[in-house]
């Protein structure tokens, strides 16, 4: 049977977590399921969660007042939404959307602070995963600015 | 490749057979000999020169069938005055051909394992006919996973084969935008940010990439973490390439030429200057 325990400890996000840690982390843990076209999160909220996404696609938008929302990122099975819970003053800072029928784990946040800041090992351990999420979506973002399919300077073969 | 060409400098007259616009900027042309002259074969991502006359030439990769060689199908962007004009031909309007020329993709390499293609943006133009001979022999190759990354879902190239090949379930497509509004229910953001979850064997894949230089460096960083060695890792240069044998210089690239070493490349072999500014 899928307990939380299990799924926690074989999601990648928390792999060689300690167990004690773990067990802390499934006291914070809840499955939690979106229909398509419902918000996960909008952005302004408290931001009191943080999801590990098992099953659908969601999307990160923002709102624009002219061409309204604009999705700049999807996630899927196994990626990490959120991270607006560690960093005060605890706001979302986008919406997210189910793009279709989402199922998830959701973390208390609240609860998880607390818990960091009594067991300085578990804040530094989740941070530094926190930290390798942020970098990769930074990396990817700044892939994005780069506009690379856009109009090149000159000709080229066949190619942007 | 064998071909039948006396001369790679002399263009051969060739009639357009078909225009059609595939995004806002691109356009794929289909051509066919004049004056009975045979059709002269090509291996997926070789590349020929097209001469507008009057107007100028430039390289353009081919994007067709290499089983119907008969019909030289080209995909390109407009990015200048010669495909601007180029854009512009009509049934039966000619232009002269040189070619085919440079390296192919090495297919057959693939045989047996794993084949992940990875095109950015325009860059699926010179992919499109490594799909068809895949699709030709199928049963030669493992999983054949195609990522494809675009700006938009406005500029998704060749969209309706994307659809035929992903319903066939002969290949394993994934599509992703840089950004989306309106309708979009795929996937968002970089096409790096498919590699890790790609349903392939990193130990037994061939990965061909071609997109922005950019962007297969990233792919390529990407494909290594992934596991995928670099010796089965092939990229598609692009240079500014104007004579096509190699012989004028314009595109070198380190101690290549990419007109005639590449375009295609295996990555080990030019990752000590890929990247490298001065290059």
């Amino acid at each position: 049977m899928e307990t939380l325990e299990r799924i926690l400890a074989e999601h990648s996000f928390f792999a060689h977590l300690e167990l004690r840690h773990l067990q802390l982390l499934v006291g914070c843990a809840s499955n939690v399921r979106f229909p398509a076209g419902q918000f996960i999160c909008r952005e302004g909220q408290e931001a009191n969660q943080f999801y590990l996404i098992r099953q659908g696609k969601a999307a990160v938008e923002i709102m624009t007042p002219q061409r309204g929302p604009i999705a700049i990122q999807t996630l899927e099975e196994g990626d990490v939404l959120g991270w607006s819970w560690l960093i005060p003053p605890y706001h979302w800072h986008f919406d997210v959307r189910a793009v279709e029928l989402t199922r998830a784990i959701a973390l208390d946040a609240k609860c998880l602070r607390s818990k960091c800041e009594e067991d300085l090992k578990l804040g530094y351990e989740l941070l530094k995963r926190f930290a390798h999420v942020m970098q990769e979506r930074l990396q990817a973002t700044r892939l994005q600015l780069l506009d690379v399919y856009g109009a090149p300077a000159k000709q080229a073969r066949g190619r942007s | 490749m064998t071909t039948e060409r006396a001369d790679p400098m002399a263009p051969r007259p060739y009639a357009v057979e078909r225009a059609r616009q595939e995004t806002q900027d691109t356009f794929t042309l289909e051509l066919y000999p004049v004056n009975g002259a045979r059709a002269v074969p090509f291996a997926p991502g070789q590349f020929n020169m097209l001469y507008l006359f009057g107007v100028g030439e430039v390289p353009i990769s081919i994007s067709g069938d290499p089983a119907q060689p008969q019909t030289l199908v080209h995909t390109t962007r407009v990015v200048g005055t010669v495909t601007r004009t180029m854009r512009q031909l009509r049934v039966g309007d000619t232009l002269g051909v040189r070619g085919p020329f440079g390296n192919p993709w090495p297919v057959e390499e693939a045989f047996g394992s794993d084949l992940v293609i990875v095109a950015g943006g325009i860059g699926l133009a010179p992919l499109r006919p490594v799909l068809y001979r895949v699709l030709a022999q199928r049963e030669k190759f493992g999983k054949v996973v195609l990522l494809y990354g675009t700006r938009s879902p406005e500029d998704i190239l060749f969209r309706r084969e994307l659809e035929q090949w992903r319903a066939s379930f002969e290949l394993d497509v994934h599509v992703t935008v840089d950004r989306a509004v309106g309708r979009w229910r795929g996937n968002v953001g970089v096409v790096t940010t498919l590699i890790p979850r790609a349903p392939f064997d990193p130990l037994s894949t061939l990965a061909v990439v071609c997109g922005p230089e950019v962007m297969m460096r990233f792919t390529a960083l990407e494909l290594l973490k992934r596991g995928v060695a670099r010796e089965h890792i092939y990229l598609s240069m692009e240079r500014n390439m104007k004579c096509g044998i190699g012989l004028c210089g314009h595109c070198q690239f380190g101690p290549t030429f990419v007109c005639k070493d590449g375009p295609v490349f295996r990555y080990d072999r030019i990752e000590a200057f890929f990247g490298k500014r001065e290059l």
